[in-house]
């Protein structure tokens, strides 16, 4: 008889698979360009278009790349590697076979650390290599196009591609997501890719099992293909591993296959059984030379890598006092940390601005992660490509510290900074935004408020505190938010004091 | 060493190769003397022979990453089967879903 088990019962258990194109000028095995976006097949020679008798020379860029993405994964390099031959049989492949590594990766055996919900974990990096990238195949909705019929362009095919292999260490869909933005995060900020999942320059793949909690066997392994996000790799394993153990439950068995994710639908549906593999029968590519790689030119590539994020982020956290989610959420995106040391800069510049050395970096970076990250994400641009400039923000942030405006007008100045790039002073000026924080023009205002509202006042002598607040909001009415909020409170308090 | 009918079937659907049966026997035949000879090779003691992955006596050939001219569009798709507008054109390959392996 079977034993009834409950959901809770089971673990999923996910390795990851990544695909990320090198950003190097020229593709790995050939002289042509990798630029995104170019006319269709325009990007091509006889080498990326599998002409016979072509043959490849490799790109020394990309072997860097390679080697750097390996060191910053905490990878061990080869010292002698190859090149090997993957065959099989699809329209986007010109030479019937694909140029990767089989046994010897450039890079094997790192890690990378993550968290979630606070708790940290490493997820082992199994290898990296080296391959070259197919054509891309378009399935365009042309009428021409009939329905058996697929179209071409060659000018992907032949850009230097990284594979990066996980062990199969994640064991939820959060875990998942975590270790590919952060693997994301790191080859970006080393520069070896720009890993834009929309433009296909990142691609994921999920080896997805379940089990038992406790057990030591893994389940049987089902392959997740079309993840198109970091969102449809968190949706997608939560389907899949659901589906895995509702089947496992009632009794069924999962069977070793690939599956390919709906994401139009949100859930996975059957591609191809793994019994039907493929058999590569992989040997070495007789048209490359082997490599030798010197142990001088592994330590000059490791000296070169750039600060990485947990570096960055302990960083934050150490010289400005950034809480560790914040620091942790600007230093995994390159394009929010390098804007965030631009108004650190920017502050220091300004120096006289009463901006003290951390509170102003940490006011930046409650920006960044408020204000900033909420105005893109409703404006769906990137940071580059909006109006605001570090120097903005630094500026808006002077005002608010100097006391020349209050943190709730600065609010409505930033919303007009980044629609327009206009200078937050400038907007100030322009708006009269300026705070009042005379002492003698606060105290008529309040006198004023104090006359036109017996009820409060009253109520407020009663003992009724919560007046206070109705009659701040009356002088703030009156001032249209500029009156400083510290000082009204101050002279308000002692203008009714004298009433009592 | 022989090789079945079935083991030399699946090697040729691999290789997009179309076989009668008179070619199967043969290859089949030609495939177990070449494996029979590897196997000679395999037995003898290779302890002090270092793994030969190429024939040649050159290591790190490398070019500078630097974008060369590439072939005009019209002579990409000069030699293309068939081809639609800027594109190459092909049957589409329906039983594995969309894109390929790698
Ligand atoms: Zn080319």
């Amino acid at each position: 008889m079977r034993k009834v088990t409950e959901r809770d019962d089971y673990e999923v258990v996910v390795g990851i698979e990544v695909h990320a194109e090198l950003a190097t000028e020229s593709k790995v095995f050939c002289g042509c360009k990798t630029d995104f976006g170019a006319r269709p097949n325009s990007q091509t020679c006889p080498v990326c278009l599998g002409m016979p008798g072509a043959l490849p020379v490799l790109n020394r860029r990309a072997l860097e790349y390679t080697i750097r993405a390996g060191l910053a994964l905490n990878c061990s390099i080869a010292v002698r590697t190859k090149f090997d031959r993957k065959n099989y049989f699809y329209p986007d492949l010109a030479k019937g076979y694909q140029v990767s590594q089989y046994d010897i990766p450039v890079a094997h055996d790192g890690y990378i650390d993550i968290e979630v919900d606070g708790q940290p974990k490493r997820i082992r990096v199994r290898r990296v290599h080296l391959e070259e990238e197919t054509a891309k195949l378009v399935h365009a909705g042309d009428d021409i196009i009939s329905a058996n019929q697929s179209l071409l362009d060659f000018n992907r095919s032949g850009i230097g591609l990284i594979e990066i292999v996980s062990d199969a260490d994640m064991r939820s869909a959060d875990e998942a997501r975590a270790y590919l933005t952060k693997l994301r995060s790191i080859l970006v900020a080393i520069g070896v890719s720009d890993c834009k999942m929309e433009e296909g320059s990142m691609r994921c793949e999920a080896n997805v099992s379940v089990r038992l909690r406790g057990s030591k066997e893994y389940g049987t392994l089902v392959e997740l293909k079309n993840i198109a996000s970091f969102r449809a790799v968190h949706r997608a394993i939560q389907y899949e591993s659901a589906r895995q153990i509702d089947l496992v439950r009632s009794g069924g068995r999962v069977t070793r296959e690939t599956r390919h994710w709906d994401d139009a639908r949100g859930e996975t549906a059957f591609m191809r059984s793994k019994e039907q593999a493929a058999d590569y029968r992989y040997f070495p590519e007789p048209d490359l030379m082997p490599l030798e790689i010197s142990r001088e030119w592994v330590d000059e590539i490791k000296s070169g890598l750039p600060e990485l994020p947990d570096a960055r982020a302990a960083r934050y956290a150490r010289e400005f006092g950034l809480p560790a989610s914040d620091a942790a959420l600007i230093a995994e995106s390159r394009e929010l940390a390098s804007f965030f040391d631009g108004v650190c800069d920017a502050l220091a510049k300004a120096g006289a601005e009463a901006v003290d050395r951390t509170d102003g970096p940490r006011e930046a970076a409650k920006w960044l992660v408020g204000d900033v990250s909420a105005a893109l994400n409703a404006s769906g641009i990137e940071l580059s490509q909006s109006k605001l400039a570090p120097e903005l923000l630094a500026e808006l942030i002077g005002l608010v510290a100097s006391g020349k405006i209050s943190g709730k007008i600065a609010k409505s100045v930033f919303e007009e900074v980044f629609a327009s790039g206009k200078r937050p002073g400038d907007v100030v000026r322009e708006r009269g935004l300026v705070q009042i924080s005379d002492a003698g023009q606060l105290a008529a205002i309040v006198q004023r408020v104090i006359e036109a509202n017996p009820g409060p006042v009253s109520d407020y002598f009663a003992g009724k505190e919560k007046a206070i607040t109705f009659l701040v909001g009356q002088i703030m009415k009156e001032t249209r938010g500029r009156a400083n909020p510290q000082e009204t409170n101050r002279i308000l308090r002692e203008e009714l004091a004298k009433r009592a | 060493m022989s090789l079945s009918r079935e083991e030399t079937a699946r090697l040729a659907d691999l290789a997009r190769l179309s076989l009668n049966d008179d070619e199967l026997a043969r290859i089949a035949h030609d495939l177990a003397e070449i494996i029979d000879y590897m196997e000679k090779l395999a037995g003898i003691d290779r302890a002090d022979v270092e793994p030969l992955s190429h024939v040649l006596n050159t290591v790190n050939v490398y070019r500078d990453d630097r974008a060369e001219p590439s072939l005009s569009q019209e002579e990409a798709l000069a030699n293309a089967p068939d081809r639609q507008g800027e594109f190459f054109r092909v049957p589409r390959i329906i039983d594995t879903g969309e894109g390929s392996e790698a």
